[in-house]
């Protein structure tokens, strides 16, 4: 017996002080992402860059010397999950920063965990809730929905478009950005002339569509993510519908003019992140060169194009490395560093976080485009 | 409300009804012949329009050749299903059956997933995407092409079970399996030719969809719901009350969309089968034990 629990207790001693080897040789840093399920358009792509980023700064020999790891969970997309997940990573791994969750319902979940035991968390989600008002610990990469949503209004303002009609999908994203742009277009003085609603998996929408233009409004603002606008892109084409047709960020990937095809899709507008027309983006512009590189070497480890998604986790891993490399490697001080970040050149804009502004971008995040002869091409 | 919103609402039921109906069909064959609920339909529609896919870009085949070829490998899923999972039962009870189509549906939801991605893909429709103006209302050639398939595959059930052998023979066992045994007919063949029919009858009804829809790995769930709702309405026949409860279905969709609010739209689906499983679970138009072919 007596044997039997030393032996036990020499196996506690190596597993110990090969842990704590392992964590003074290493940074670790976490990652939540909807890999599968409902969301995994999101978690995919950020899992895969998030791994393609470590592996690249390893192979340059880390961050100041230090090697990262990375511990990746994948969440399903269901909060439950990913507040355990989270207690995992903090208890068990030990991370020092959290990258994700990919959903906001899920990182405003999370959100109390690493409050409590200060970690800090960055947010691949969208959702404005997550970052106003600002939370000690938390910050987030996407720029606000609102933003994307003020893009186009002041674009329409700009047009002289004074009504539109709204075409939202049930989902969350859907959803926030009814309620944003209805609040927005109160305020800016536009009229909200019809306000329909389409399920995600609907594969008809010329009944919305019909009445929207029995109504006759200047201009339609759809919000959702495929497949549904490249449904109701196809639509507006076969009921000869000839008022502007505004989408969502939410669409801003080359695999929307695919499937509503090039010809339907002639002249649709949208508020884009630069990833997605970095091509047509001017010589001078800062973010160029970093989101060609990101395209291409995403392209070259995993075949498809790098999406606008993948770039959350771009923005966190930098917004974390940068604070690690100016600051240090402790979640205390990792947290102090990314909320001093200013003027740092990323995938989703140019981040300058402050105390009160936990997101750090603002309306030059986006670009608007519209699509000519099936591709991007920059509005001036 | 002018006359030209309504006709647009109902020329959209239509087609969407279509759909419903052809997959609805599905639905019945199988339940008529094994007195199973087949949930995974669904998946069939889904793989017509993946394995068209497939046909058309990995093997660069033109889409007249593409179709048959599609229809062809998922009607043979299809059998290695019946084969491999409904038939080796032991204790063919119909909760048992219907919890492995269950299973299987997700299994075969899953396999699709690894094989073409999580991504939605297009097809390109049959002939061309220039709308066509009846009256004030606007339809696609691909909606034309729809109803006309929908139609000849319904006629073509129609002279299979009640003017072939096997047709007939497929009636007997819905009636009365353990009779039709008695009379010499082999029941458990019988099955396996309604899973051929409904595999392939659901892979049409996915092929010709996709490019209007769009097609992926997870298309199967919800388009499987509303032909089973058309199925419902329908009584589970496989005959022309079926195709009524498809139209009927999309076409109170669209209107319902239209004129009360778009938010409801799967609502009056599923309001509507609840109504009809509690008031006539016998179907709409079906008296209380009618013939079900």
């Amino acid at each position: 017996m007596k044997k039997l629990s030393l032996l036990f207790s020499s196996i506690c001693l190596v597993l110990v002080t090969a842990s704590l080897s392992l964590a003074a040789g290493t940074i670790k840093i976490g990652g939540l992402f909807a890999v599968t399920g409902p969301a995994s358009f999101l978690g995919e792509p950020e899992k895969k860059t998030l791994e393609l980023l470590v592996k690249e700064a390893n192979a340059k020999g880390g961050i100041n010397g230090v090697k990262l790891e990375a511990v990746i969970y994948d969440t399903g997309g269901d909060a439950t999950k990913a507040v355990q997940l989270a207690t995992k990573l903090i208890k068990d791994d030990k991370v020092s920063v959290i990258i994700g969750p990919s959903t906001t319902g899920e990182s405003m979940a999370v959100i109390p965990v690493v409050e409590k035991e200060k970690v800090p968390l960055i947010s691949c989600a969208a959702g404005i809730k997550i970052t106003d008002p600002a939370k000690h610990w938390v910050f987030k990469t996407p720029a606000n929905d609102h933003v994307a949503a003020e893009k186009i209004l002041n674009y329409m303002a700009a047009k002289k478009q004074k009504s539109f009609a709204l075409l939202t999908v049930t989902d969350g994203f859907g959803a926030s950005g009814r309620e944003q742009i209805k609040a927005l277009a109160k305020q800016k003085g536009f009229t909200v002339v019809a306000d329909e609603v389409y399920g995600p998996k609907d594969t008809d929408m010329t009944a919305q569509l019909t009445k929207i233009r029995g109504i006759k409004p200047d201009a339609i603002i759809c919000w959702g993510t495929n497949p549904g606008p490249a449904v109701i892109t196809k639509n507006v084409k076969q009921l000869g519908i000839k008022t502007p047709l505004y989408m969502s960020h939410g669409v801003a990937s080359k695999k929307y003019i695919e499937l509503a095809g090039a010809d339907s899709a002639e002249g649709v507008m949208l508020p884009a992140g630069k990833l997605a027309v970095y091509d047509a983006l001017p010589k001078n512009d800062v973010q160029k060169s970093l989101l060609k590189s990101y395209d291409q070497s995403y392209k070259k480890a995993y075949g498809v194009e790098a999406s606008t998604f993948g770039g959350y986790a771009y923005d966190a891993f930098l917004l974390a490395t940068n604070a690690i490399k100016k600051s240090g490697s402790t979640p205390d001080l990792i947290r102090a560093g990314i909320e001093r970040t200013s003027k740092l050149v990323s995938i989703s804009g140019v981040f300058n976080m402050s105390a009160k502004d936990h997101n750090g971008l603002d309306l030059s995040a986006f670009e608007m485009v519209k699509v000519v002869k099936g591709d991007w091409a920059l509005i001036k | 409300m002018q006359f030209d919103q309504i006709l647009q609402y109902s020329l959209s039921g239509l087609s969407t009804g279509a759909i419903y109906a052809l997959i609805g069909i599905g639905f019945s064959i199988i339940y008529n012949a094994t007195g199973i609920i087949n949930f995974a339909q669904g998946e069939f529609v889904m793989l017509g329009g993946l394995v068209t896919l497939s046909c058309l870009e990995l093997l660069q085949l033109p889409l007249w050749a593409a179709i048959p070829c599609a229809v062809a490998v998922c009607t043979v899923i299809g059998v290695l299903f019946e084969r491999l999972a409904i038939r080796p039962l032991r204790q063919p009870t119909p909760i048992n059956l219907v919890i492995i189509t269950i299973g299987g549906s997700i299994l075969i939801r899953g396999l699709a997933m690894l094989v073409w991605g999580k991504d939605t893909h297009a097809i390109p429709p049959f002939s061309g995407d220039t709308p066509i103006a009846i009256g004030g209302a606007t339809i696609l050639p691909q909606h034309l092409w729809i109803l006309a398939i929908t139609l000849i595959i319904i006629i073509f059930n129609k002279l299979y079970f009640y003017h072939t052998i096997s047709g007939k023979a497929m009636r007997a066992c819905s009636y009365n399996r353990r009779a039709a045994g008695l009379v010499g007919i082999d029941v458990r063949r019988m099955v396996l030719f309604s899973f051929i029919i409904s595999s392939a009858m659901g892979a049409v009804a996915g092929i010709i969809v996709a490019p209007l829809t769009m097609t992926a790995y997870d298309v199967g769930v919800m388009l499987g719901l509303k032909g089973f709702c058309a199925a419902i309405i329908g009584g589970m026949s496989s005959g022309i009350s079926t195709v009524i409860g498809g139209l009927l279905l999309g076409i109170l969709e669209s209107l319902g969309a239209g004129l009360i609010s778009s938010g409801y739209k799967d609502a009056i689906a599923f309001i509507i089968l609840l109504l009809i499983l509690f008031l006539r679970p016998q179907g709409l138009f079906g008296k209380a034990d009618s013939e079900r072919v």
